[in-house]
């Protein structure tokens, strides 16, 4: 079949082909924005270089020189700049990541809550969402910093529970193990025990499978990874002890201390997130159609495991792209701990590195890159786990 | 939040035209009056008062010069700025001068772009805690968790001050020297730490100002001083040179209520300050009589320093190092000739 319009229009210019046209256009507008990035890259650079302001990256190698209240990795004042970017990064990490997790489950839960049954139970998650979701973050981490945890007694009059865990205004102290030469066997039986538990659990499920018998293999395999360490831990003379914490004079010596600026991040992150979770684990949840329920039901299937091997595989697909974006927002979100004095990123790096050496087109450059970073590595893994979970068309 | 603010910065350092860079003085002279970023949060150094009148030492400075310039000394437009922003603040010509009891050093004169005039206020750095701790010198802090703000001098002199005595300590680190007086206040720390002049005007703030000391122990030198841009040698030439003024005038015996009177002076220093004799003035690009117009307007450093400082104020702060070179301190201007 020919095309009546193309025929009558059989010697066409180049100008007004389509093809042609859009192809130039885009080259056109393509130009224009490298142009505009290479002018602004110029600019900058010849601007930096009037001002008399150093420019480039040599800061890193540079001495901070100053102090970091809490670091993951080994950190003093003689540390480099660069140091202090990777401190801040993994603080940034630390919070993100433990808020993350803590808000997808606290956020499952309040979700299912919420569609519960029980008349009293689905109106306090309702009430927990509204309230949580509708006032702003940074009221809710001062908050947290400000009204719940600066009043708290100081650390001479501190909380304590049985004398081996503190609370007080410079945060929980908690006892934390010191692991002595001999331990690796305790570590080398726990993997044993998670690999064997695994094991289990796979044969139990293809037993199932054939012949329709159960086994037990999430208890039995608890019970292997409690006993099996512990076992171990005696054969090998107990070689761990608890550091204690202690009182020595102005604060406390020994133990784990949670500082009360990361924990006022972390509650106030995750209890906020949780609420938007909760909505959309709830959206998931009721677009899955009813004729499913009651489809497991006359099967013979009891309300949890409906739940577990009907309803969730189907509403993950509805849940995990918005659930992607609450984790992305939670990151960013992170960079708020500023205000309440949390050695993250945006305050170690582009705060006081910022401010010591000047350098605010590269730092603040590099900030940006960091979040983009971390933001599309999330985008990644769960786009990942989005297909995995995807229904399959066959 | 801040973040935005610094993100602004950048991309104004990106876009911005060379045009705010050179010119100062025309500039100035253009738009009418002279942008001056400070502090705006410390008591007798740049702090409004309840009718929005801006008071303080770094502040009068700024009229100063404004004074030298319009011979009027309200043609000033003050730009709060934070610890953090107010380098690139300067850098990027959103201010004209920066008086925010800012500390020169070597790192800041050398790769910020910056020209520090001179010193108008010797400080040093010192802790302030709660009586109660019953601590009684710097030497018994070890272990202390101390309030402190952003990106100050501050932040490094801690760290050197501990190293140094080979104690430990918990920095908890704020944007605004107000949040970490708040959180001091509230008892999350043992200590907190500033310039000394900063400590006896936050001391006033606090909820029972009483309960606080400041320890005897002064661990850094904070010379406090004007910066401008360093590319504008012009402008660099004016800011430095009103601050001489008033050094020169309060040694000279010029104050606002005798420099009439002092026009008729014989005294060849101060007819070449005054302007009677010479053209000194017209060496910046401004008139002859410049510094006549400062110190009628605003006065001499040491009216200055008693109206806003002195002993008669809340600070109550003595002369100390910054009394004239002869009367004891290491106030010292070069001469007008």
């Amino acid at each position: 079949m020919t095309d009546p319009a193309r025929a009558r229009l059989p010697q066409r210019s180049l100008l007004t082909d389509p093809v042609v046209r859009a192809v130039i256009i885009q080259i056109a507008v393509f130009a224009l924005v490298a142009g505009v990035l290479a002018f602004a890259a110029v600019n900058t650079a010849e601007n930096l270089k009037r001002a008399g302001i150093a420019s480039g990256f040599g800061f890193f190698n540079q001495v901070a020189g100053f102090d970091v209240s809490q670091s993951l990795v080994e950190y003093s004042r003689a540390s480099t700049y660069g140091r202090v970017f990777l401190v801040g990064l993994l603080n940034t990490l630390l919070v993100s990541s433990v808020s993350i997790v803590v808000a997808t489950v606290l956020g499952f839960a309040v979700g299912l809550l919420r569609l519960s049954g029980n008349w009293l139970v689905s109106r306090m998650a309702a009430v927990y969402v509204e309230i949580l979701r509708n006032v702003p973050l940074l009221l809710q981490i001062l908050f947290w910093y400000i009204a719940i945890l600066n009043p708290l007694p100081g650390p001479r009059q501190a909380m304590s529970l049985f004398d081996t865990i503190f609370l007080c205004n410079r945060g929980l102290i908690i006892p934390w193990p010191v692991f002595l030469p001999g331990s690796w066997l305790v570590l080398v039986a726990f993997l044993l025990a998670l690999a064997g538990g695994a094991g289990l659990v796979l044969w139990a499920r293809r037993r199932q499978r054939l012949t329709g018998k159960r086994f037990p293999a999430y208890v039995s395999s608890l019970g292997l990874i409690i006993l099996l360490p512990l076992v171990a831990l005696a054969a090998a003379g107990f070689p761990i002890r608890w550091d204690l914490p202690e009182l020595s004079g102005f604060n406390f010596a020994g133990g784990l201390t949670l500082q009360p600026e990361f924990t006022a991040l972390v509650l106030a992150l995750s209890l906020y997130t949780a609420a938007f979770i909760a909505e959309n684990v709830r959206a998931g949840i009721e677009a899955v159609d009813k004729g499913q329920i009651e489809a497991a039901h006359s099967l013979g299937l009891r309300p949890a495991p409906t739940m577990r091997l009907v309803v969730v595989p189907q509403a993950l697909r509805v849940i995990i792209p918005p659930l992607t974006s609450q984790h992305l927002t939670l990151v960013k979100n992170s960079s708020l701990a500023v205000v309440i004095g949390y050695p993250d990123l945006v305050s170690v790096f582009a705060g006081t590195t910022l401010n010591q050496t000047g350098q605010a087109v590269e730092i603040i450059a590099i900030t940006m890159l960091v979040y983009l970073t971390i933001s599309l590595a999330i985008s990644l893994f769960m786009n990942w786990y989005n297909a995995r979970v995807a229904i399959l068309e066959r | 939040m801040r973040f935005k603010t610094a993100l602004f910065v950048a991309l104004a350092l990106c876009l911005a035209a060379a045009q705010a860079i050179g010119g100062t003085l025309d500039d100035v002279k253009k738009k009418g009056f002279v942008s001056a970023g400070v502090s705006g949060k410390v008591p007798g150094f740049s702090v409004p008062d309840d009718k929005g009148f801006w008071l303080g030492l770094d502040v009068d400075f700024c009229r100063a010069v404004a004074a030298a310039v319009f011979d009027d000394p309200n043609k000033v437009k003050f730009v709060p700025v934070t610890t953090k922003e107010r380098f690139t603040a300067l850098q990027t010509g959103e201010i004209d001068i920066l008086s925010r009891n800012t500390t020169w050093t070597l790192q800041r004169d050398a790769e910020q772009g910056l020209e520090f005039v001179g010193t108008l206020f010797y400080d040093g750095q010192g802790f302030m805690v709660n009586k109660k701790l019953g601590v009684k010198s710097a030497k018994d802090l070890n272990g202390a968790s101390i309030c402190i703000q952003i990106g100050t001098t501050t932040e490094m002199n801690v760290s050197d001050y501990f190293a140094a005595n080979g104690m430990k300590y918990k920095p908890v680190v704020f944007e605004s020297a107000d949040e970490a007086a708040v959180i001091y206040d509230s008892g999350r720390c043992d200590v907190y730490t500033t310039d000394a002049s900063g400590l006896a005007a936050r001391r006033t703030t606090l909820s029972k100002p009483e309960d606080n000391v400041i320890l005897p122990e002064i661990i850094s030198k904070e010379p406090l001083g004007p910066a401008v841009r360093q590319s504008d040698g012009q402008w660099v030439d004016i800011v430095r040179w009103t601050l001489f003024v008033l050094l020169n005038a309060e040694e000279l015996g010029v104050t606002s209520k005798n420099v009439d009177q002092m026009l008729k002076s014989e005294n060849p220093d101060v007819k070449r300050l005054l302007g009677t004799e010479g053209t000194y003035g017209e060496m910046l690009g401004l008139t002859k009589d410049w510094a006549y117009r400062i110190i009628k307007h605003v006065g001499n450093y040491g009216e200055l320093f008693e109206k806003n400082v002195g002993p008669n104020t809340a600070l109550k702060l003595e002369r100390g190092l910054n009394a004239q070179w002869n009367k004891g301190g290491i106030m010292y201007a070069p001469p007008v000739r």
